[in-house]
C-alpha cells in the first residue's frame, strides 16, 4: 500500500470511530430527554407552579414550595460562589500568573473540580448543621456554593488567560494600576468567557442532590426561611419518585424534566454568550 | 569603556553628561539635549543576559531607531526605558537610565514616568470598548475633566494620530472595529492623550499593510516637533526612511550608533555593514 493511499485509510478510519464516539454520545443524551419527556409530560399541571406538595394519599399536584426552594438555594450558593470564585479566578490570572503558589492554587482548585459532592456535603453538614443542631437552607446554598467555586475559579483564571499580555501592558503603560487594568480592561474583555463559566456552574449544581440530603433536607410546605430546611427539586425528585404514590413518582418525572430544560437553557444562552466571545488577538 | 560608541556620545559618567547636554542647550539651539541617557545599563530575564552594558543617549525631539536581528534587546531596551518590565518577576535591569537628571531604574512614581514615556505595541491593543473610550482611558487616569473638555482632548489626540476624519462619525463605535492600521492608529491617539514627553514604538508598524505602514511613518515627522521618539523596527527602510538616529544591536550589544543617513551609508563597524547589506539577520 502506498503513502497516500495509507494516508486516507487512515483519515477514513478516523473519521468513522470519531463518527461513533459522536452518535454514541448524542443518542444516550436524546434518550434521556425523551424519557424524561414521555413520563414527565403526564405529570405537567399547572397546580405544579401554584400549590406546595402535597400530602401522601391525594391526587393532587403541587411543586410551588421545591421549585422556591431550588431558586432561593442557587441564589444563595451564586451570591457566595460568583464573588469568591471570580476572586480567586482574578487573582491567578493577573497576580499570580505561574508562579509556585498559583500553581499550587491551580493544582488544588482542580482536585476540588472532580470532588465528589456528597464529600461536599459532608463538609457543610460538619461545619454548618452540626453546630447549628437543624438542617438549613443556609447548609444548602454553603454545600452548593463550595461545589461551584473551583468551576468559576477555573473558567475565570482561563479567560483571562486568553486576553493577550500585549492589552495588560498596553494598559499597564498609560501609568494604570494594576486593579484598574483588571476592573476596566481585562474584566471587560473577558466578561463573555466569565459569564459563561457562572453559568455553567449555576447548570453544574442545580441537579445536585446528594449535598442537599445533608444540609437543606426538604420542606413539606412553603418557606423561605435561611436557617431552616427548605424544600427543593432534586430532593423532592429523590423522595417522590421512590415512593408508592402514582401522583408523586408522575410530579417526580415532571420536576425532573423541568429540570433537564433548564439546564439546557442555561447551556444555550451560555453557548450563545461564548459564541459573542471576541478574542482580541 | 565601550569603545563601540562614536566619539559624539562620551563615556563619561552620567553628572558630566547633563552639564554637557545644559551647555549644549546654551551654546548651539540647533542641536536638541539629550532626552534619555543610559549609561551601563544590563538586563536580566532570569539568568539570561539579555542587554549587555549598553550606553547610549536618545536625543530630544529626535526619532531614533533600533535595529537589529531578532533577539538582539532592541525591545527590551525599549521595555526598559518605561519599566514594562517590572511586570514579571525575575526580569531585571542594572546600570542607570536617567530621564530628565532622574534614574528611572530607582524611580519610586511609575505611574509618572509611564504617563511621562508612552508607548505602543507590536500589534495593536484596541481596550474592549468604544474609540472614545479608549483615548479617554489614559486621561482618566490622571486628571478629572469635564465631558466638552474631555471631548476636545480625545479630538486633538485622533488628530494628532491622523485617525479623526476616519472616526469622527463613529465615537461610539467599539475600538475593535475598526482596521488594523487604524486600531494601531488608535493606540497612538491613545498613548498622546496624556501627552507623553517620549514614545516608545515596538514594531508598530510590523502587523500592517504597506499603505497603513506608510500612514505611521509621516505620523513620525509630526510626532518629533512634540515628543523624543523610539522606535524599534525590523524593517531597515523603515529605519532609514524615518529615523534621525539608528542604533544597531546584536546579541544584547551595542555595536554601532550613529546619525542615520552616516550609518546606512558609511558604518564603521563590518558588523554592522554585513547586517544591513543583508548577509545576515
Amino acid at each position: 500500500m502506498g503513502v497516500v493511499a495509507r494516508r486516507r485509510a487512515a483519515d477514513v478510519a478516523s473519521k468513522i470511530l470519531m463518527g461513533i464516539a459522536t452518535a454514541v454520545g448524542v443518542f444516550f443524551l436524546l434518550w434521556i430527554i425523551w424519557t424524561t419527556l414521555r413520563f414527565g409530560i403526564s405529570g405537567m399541571h399547572w397546580d405544579l407552579f401554584t400549590k406546595d406538595t402535597p400530602p401522601p394519599g391525594t391526587d393532587e399536584f403541587g411543586l410551588r414550595n421545591a421549585f422556591v426552594g431550588s431558586l432561593i438555594l442557587l441564589a444563595v450558593s451564586l451570591s457566595i460562589g460568583v464573588p469568591i470564585g471570580l476572586m480567586a479566578g482574578t487573582w491567578l490570572a493577573e497576580y499570580g500568573f505561574r508562579g509556585r503558589t498559583a500553581n499550587a492554587v491551580r493544582f488544588i482548585n482542580d482536585i476540588m473540580l472532580s470532588a465528589p459532592s456528597i464529600e461536599i456535603g459532608l463538609f457543610a453538614y460538619a461545619i454548618m448543621v452540626g453546630p447549628m443542631g437543624h438542617f438549613s437552607a443556609a447548609a444548602g446554598g454553603v454545600a452548593l456554593a463550595i461545589l461551584m467555586i473551583p468551576i468559576i475559579v477555573r473558567t475565570t483564571d482561563e479567560m483571562l488567560g486568553l486576553i493577550g499580555s500585549d492589552m495588560r501592558e498596553a494598559a499597564i503603560a498609560l501609568g494604570a494600576p494594576v486593579w484598574v487594568v483588571v476592573t476596566k480592561v481585562t474584566w471587560k474583555a473577558a466578561r463573555a468567557g466569565i459569564l459563561t463559566g457562572i453559568l455553567i456552574a449555576l447548570a453544574r449544581v442545580t441537579g445536585e442532590t446528594a449535598p442537599l440530603l445533608f444540609t437543606a433536607l426538604n420542606d413539606q410546605f412553603f418557606s423561605t426561611g435561611l436557617l431552616r430546611p427548605i424544600a427543593n427539586i432534586p430532593v423532592v425528585i429523590y423522595q417522590f419518585a421512590l415512593s408508592p404514590y402514582a401522583n408523586w413518582q408522575q410530579m417526580a418525572w415532571a420536576a425532573a424534566f423541568i429540570t433537564v430544560l433548564f439546564v439546557l437553557v442555561l447551556s444555550l444562552v451560555a453557548r450563545s454568550v461564548l459564541g459573542k466571545v471576541q478574542v482580541p488577538k | 569603556m565601550t569603545p563601540d560608541l562614536p566619539p559624539r556620545f562620551p563615556t563619561v559618567n552620567v553628572a558630566v553628561s547633563v552639564k554637557s547636554r545644559d551647555a549644549a542647550e546654551n551654546d548651539s539651539p540647533a542641536q536638541p539635549p539629550v532626552k534619555i541617557a543610559a549609561r551601563n545599563l544590563n538586563f536580566y530575564y532570569g539568568n539570561f543576559h539579555a542587554i549587555k552594558d549598553v550606553s547610549l543617549d536618545v536625543t530630544q525631539n529626535r526619532v531614533t531607531a533600533f535595529i537589529g536581528p531578532s533577539g538582539c534587546g532592541k525591545s527590551t531596551v525599549l521595555r526598559i526605558f518605561n519599566r514594562i518590565y517590572d511586570l514579571y518577576p525575575g526580569h531585571r535591569a542594572e546600570g542607570q537610565v536617567i530621564l530628565d537628571g532622574e534614574d528611572i531604574l530607582t524611580l519610586k512614581n511609575i505611574g509618572r514616568l509611564r504617563a511621562k514615556v508612552g508607548m505602543v505595541f507590536q500589534r495593536p491593543t484596541p481596550f474592549p470598548m468604544s474609540i472614545h473610550e479608549n483615548v479617554a482611558f489614559g486621561i482618566r487616569l490622571y486628571e478629572r475633566l469635564r465631558r466638552s473638555e474631555m471631548d476636545d482632548r480625545v479630538q486633538r489626540a485622533l488628530t494628532k494620530a491622523g485617525l479623526w476624519d476616519e472616526v469622527k462619525d463613529k465615537l461610539n463605535q467599539s475600538g475593535l472595529g475598526l482596521s488594523g492600521g487604524q486600531q494601531q492608529r488608535l493606540c497612538i491617539a491613545r498613548a498622546l492623550a496624556v501627552n507623553p514627553e517620549v514614545l516608545l514604538l515596538d514594531e508598530p508598524a510590523s502587523s500592517l499593510d504597506p499603505i497603513s505602514t506608510a500612514k505611521i511613518e509621516e505620523l513620525l515627522f509630526e510626532l518629533k516637533e512634540t515628543c523624543t521618539v523610539v522606535i524599534v523596527t525590523h524593517n531597515m527602510q523603515q529605519a532609514a526612511r524615518a529615523s534621525d538616529f539608528t542604533a544597531f544591536l546584536l546579541e544584547g550589544k551595542l555595536i554601532e550608533y550613529q546619525p542615520t543617513p552616516k550609518l546606512f551609508t558609511t558604518p564603521s563597524d563590518p558588523r554592522t555593514e554585513a547586517y544591513i547589506t543583508g548577509r545576515f539577520g
